[in-house]
């Protein structure tokens, strides 16, 4: 079974949201997705200060098993990126909520958070998967 | 729920990611594809791989048989417990199955693929007649294959004191009767190692001696990336019944000598050879991509003498980058790949990447 935190939001591509009081939202993917995936070897991450928009493909998560887009879950400006994870693409693997975290961005639509699932939803959509 | 091999429950114990394999519940890893990997190369891991299809061929014609049978020649075999391996094909050349077969005191022991089972049990059997041969399936055989650089070691100091000085002598694709076992030096990870086909009774406790020794179980993802590494073809990926050997890397097991050995697909190989040395038939050859990113099976290739594609693909975690096999048109020597959507170069070497845990092509 795999981690679901309590205090994230998720979208339907199994990335996780926290924003903080900022209103900068850190994205990064879900346990589920890096179980899925399988040991990640490589990570592609959106330009810094690129402006992105909910649903855009955003960054690459290439596992020994395939290639997987990260999906941005929020509309916004990028602040910044985890460039750790270029050389330590299994940071993902072992820490997904935590050091695994992908890009941070200044979200320009709070209204879009609505539109994604809390814990327990999220734990319904990974059942179903 | 699929078929299951005598180590099912050790799988489970073992924390496996069970998945379908050809109709068989087989672990894909236990936690971590690379660790596994490494494991094997840098120490020993276990596989078990009893769903590959054991197939013992007796009768006082069985060479006769399998002289006819197989593209590779059986009477190379000189003594018992000498291997061979071989491609099985059909008459116009097309690669039935590839297989090791080895000499045995009652006989020939054949192992073949999983997937292909049904369709080498019913061609093997299609073609025994005229030949005092008997063909039978083992289903009662688990095989458990032990590799890397501490394994032979390990494994035999487990083992009674008969057992364990016969896997210690063992010399590089030789193997053993020890009465009801055979274990021989055979594998498909590119490091020493022994496989033990054994009665599926005796499996779990052999299975259990080893983890105790630290020996790591390693899936069936590992197996994939290890032999990706050491250049083997795979069964159903790299060649199947629509590809000639000789376009698989498999003109060197293809016995031609002595001339008058009637074997299934001769006249078809003996032409596909001479097609190659015209250029007029692809080749398969090693890509190397220095760069990010990781080659996979299907993706097309464009080189300076025209299209290919990849047959097998992954990242390798000795490398630490991605290597495939890919059949181009002979004679290439600049390799194109679209890796999402920018044309990217890569090389082409030799398709053999890793031995004994070092690279080794240039």
């Amino acid at each position: 079974m795999s981690k679901i935190i309590e205090d994230l939001r998720y979208a339907e591509s199994h990335e996780w949201v926290s924003v903080d009081d900022n209103g900068v939202a850190t994205v990064g993917i879900s346990d589920h997705a890096q179980e899925a995936l399988g040991d990640i070897v490589f990570v592609e991450l959106p330009e810094l200060g690129a402006t992105v928009n909910a649903k855009e493909e955003v960054a690459v998560v290439e596992s020994v098993k395939a290639a997987s887009d990260v999906y941005s879950p929020l509309s916004g400006e990028v602040t910044e990126i985890n460039e750790a994870l270029l050389d330590a693409p299994e940071t993902v693997n072992a820490s997904p909520y935590d050091n695994g975290w992908f890009f941070k961005i200044a979200i320009s639509d709070e209204a879009e958070l609505d539109e994604l699932m809390d814990a327990d939803a999220y734990a319904d959509h990974c059942d179903d998967d | 729920m699929g078929k299951r091999t005598p180590l099912y429950q050790q799988h489970l114990n073992a924390g496996a990611k069970i998945v379908d394999f050809a109709g068989w519940d087989m672990p894909i890893n236990y936690g971590s594809q690379i660790e596994e990997h490494n494991q094997v190369r840098h120490a020993a891991g276990v596989f078990d791989v009893s769903h590959m299809t054991v197939v013992d061929v007796s009768g006082t014609e069985a060479q006769q048989y399998l002289r006819h049978l197989l593209a590779n020649d059986v009477a190379r075999l000189k003594e018992p417990g000498q291997a061979l391996y071989s491609a099985m094909l059909r008459t116009d050349g097309g690669v039935i199955d590839d297989l090791i077969v080895y000499r045995m005191s009652f006989g020939y022991r054949i192992v073949v693929n999983c997937a292909t089972r049904d369709k080498d049990l019913a061609w093997m059997n299609s073609q025994t007649d005229g030949f005092e041969v008997a063909v039978t399936e083992r289903p009662d055989l688990a095989i458990l294959a032990v590799h890397g650089p501490s394994s032979i070691e390990t494994a035999a100091a487990l083992l009674d004191q008969t057992k364990g000085e016969a896997v210690a002598g063992l010399k590089n694709f030789r193997g053993a009767e020890l009465g009801d076992w055979f274990v021989a030096r055979t594998g498909y990870t590119g490091e020493k190692g022994v496989e033990f086909i054994v009665p599926a009774e005796d499996a779990a406790e052999l299975w259990e001696q080893l983890l105790a020794a630290e020996v790591k179980p390693v899936g069936l993802g590992a197996r994939d990336t290890l032999r990706l590494e050491a250049g083997m073809n795979l069964y159903g990926q790299d060649m199947d019944e629509s590809t000639s050997p000789v376009v698989s890397n498999m003109a060197q097991t293809i016995a031609f000598e002595p001339a008058d050995r009637d074997f299934i697909g001769r006249a078809a190989v003996t032409d596909d050879l001479a097609a190659q040395a015209q250029g007029n038939l692809p080749e398969l050859v090693g890509l190397v991509l220095q760069g990010r990113g990781v080659l996979r099976a299907g993706q097309t290739v464009s080189t300076d003498r025209g299209e290919g594609q990849i047959t097998s693909g992954s990242y390798s975690p000795t490398l630490k980058h991605s290597i495939a096999l890919a059949r181009i048109p002979m004679g290439s020597t600049t390799c194109q790949v679209d890796m999402r959507g920018s044309a990217t170069e890569v090389r082409i070497v030799q398709p053999n990447f890793v031995r004994f845990g070092k690279k080794v092509f240039e």
